[in-house]
């Protein structure tokens, strides 16, 4: 039987003294489409952050293709296990400095061609590209921040409530990328959200209360 | 030489001091007791220091004159390490900056010859060097605290897209450097009209000829230019690693 892609076990945080996540034990299987639900203040973000290695637990261990995520170099890992924050910040001045960036960190000549492609499949045409990131809207900024994780394909990519924020027209938008990335390319996908639509979609919810997880349903 | 102060001027002198403390009891500034010490603090210190010069250059001994440098970098790292509010190793980076960028620039200027190596010149000019490395360090260290405090959100989308520490930091780092190499170069813009500099003015009040004074003014300059640019680079690259803990996190 293949290894699980990702697996957490015993997961715990603390901070100041204050138990965040207790317990968490997880497997994630090449191909998931994992949805984690929760309460505000259940853990849901600290959990994802300490996947995609922002954080390291207190206790407990995670390991990525059988292997604890210590023993890899942070850099590739992220490249790997691709996070997405809640709300996006982008960098630089224009939105070509931030679809830059990911060929700039791997040391690989910029591909323009795939930028705008990846823009068109968000919905952003390529006068996009030499936009300022002061003149777009949260939406916009969003996508582009979504961009930025898949123009290199990772193995699993970690999205923190990154719907949240958006509009009902931006919301499908993404909704339907992150679809299309799971079903087609195979990309695992692991969702923090409140949204129902996206909860339906998932083939996995896990859900935290006080930082402890309820058994997969 | 046309040196006219004695021990009477001096004390007459101290009637300006008189007037900084009736400004200050005049406007209730609360800062007399910080006046009186600052100026038992610079008599004491002057003299101390003016008899230890006295007696190193009379000396005249390499082993002593480099001593005596040593000291001034590690007093100006020991300076420089407490502006930087809580980055570690701090003090360690700073005398590494100091004590790399006091050293190039010294050779530098002697080996053109501009610069003797006897003490009552070296001692001078290291100090002149330290301080100025030791106020741009500072610069640096205020500079990288703001940014990464203002900047952390970028900083943690660019780790999580898997940057290393310096392709995350880069623009902090340059920011960084340009902040503490920025003062010495408004300086030296307005060098000679706004400001008759210490070195020459030194000179001119001891007499030199002021067309001579400048050649040490203009050597002086491009010393301060080397030797901020060193130590801010220096400082910058070796401190921002700080920031991150041993698993490429940024620390909270």
């Amino acid at each position: 039987m293949e290894a699980p892609l990702l697996k957490t076990t015993n997961l715990e945080f603390e901070v100041d003294g204050k138990t965040i996540l207790k317990g968490i034990t997880l497997t994630i299987e090449k191909g998931d489409f994992l949805t984690i639900t929760g309460p505000s203040g259940s853990g849901k973000s600290t959990l994802l952050k300490i996947i995609a290695s922002m954080l390291s637990p207190t206790e407990g261990k995670l390991c990525y293709q059988n292997k604890p995520v210590e023993e890899y170099e942070p850099t590739d890992y992220r490249k790997e296990v691709s996070y997405c924050f809640q709300t996006a910040t982008l960098f630089g001045e224009t939105v070509k400095d931030n679809l830059t960036f990911p060929y700039d960190i791997r040391n690989q000549p910029f591909n323009e061609k795939k930028a705008l492609s990846a823009l068109k499949s968000v919905g952003l045409g390529k006068e996009y590209l030499t936009k300022s990131v002061h003149a777009l809207s949260g939406g916009e900024k969003q996508r582009v921040a979504l961009i930025r994780n898949i123009l290199f394909m990772p193995k699993v990519l970690l999205l923190d409530e990154v719907t949240s924020a958006l509009d009902e027209e931006n919301q499908t938008i993404i909704r339907s990328l992150i679809r299309n990335l799971n079903q087609e390319q195979g990309i695992t996908i692991v969702w923090v959200t409140h949204n129902t639509v996206e909860i339906q979609s998932s083939n996995r919810i896990v859900h935290l209360v006080n930082g402890e997880m309820e058994e997969p349903k | 030489m046309n040196l006219a102060i004695n021990n009477a001027s001096l004390l007459f002198a101290t009637a300006l001091v008189g007037i900084a403390l009736i400004v200050v009891y005049k406007e209730k500034l609360g800062l007399g007791k910080d006046i009186l010490i600052g100026v038992v603090r610079a008599v004491i210190q002057l003299v101390a220091v003016g008899f230890l010069l006295g007696y190193v250059f009379n000396l005249n001994n390499i082993i002593v004159t480099l001593a005596l440098v040593l000291v001034i970098i590690f007093n100006a790292s020991f300076n420089a390490g407490k502006k930087s509010n809580g980055i570690s190793n701090a003090f360690k980076i700073s005398f590494i900056a100091i004590l790399t960028a006091t050293s190039l620039t010294l050779v530098v200027l002697l080996l053109s010859g501009a610069v003797l190596f006897i003490p009552s010149q070296v001692i001078p000019i290291s100090g002149m060097i330290a301080s100025n490395s030791m106020i741009a360090i500072g610069i640096c260290y205020r500079n990288l605290n703001a940014k990464f405090k203002d900047q952390r959100q970028q900083v943690l989308e660019k780790l999580a897209l898997g940057a290393n520490l310096k392709q995350a930091s880069i623009t902090i780092v340059r920011d960084s450097i340009r902040s503490g190499m920025l003062p010495t170069i408004e300086s030296a813009k307005t060098i000679g009209i706004v400001s008759l500099p210490g070195m020459m003015s030194g000179l001119m009040f001891a007499g030199v000829d002021p067309t001579h004074a400048i050649k040490y003014q203009i050597m002086v300059t491009f010393m301060l230019l080397s030797t901020t640019s060193i130590a801010s680079v220096m400082a910058s690259y070796m401190a921002y690693k700080e920031f991150y803990t041993e698993s490429k996190q940024l620390k909270n």
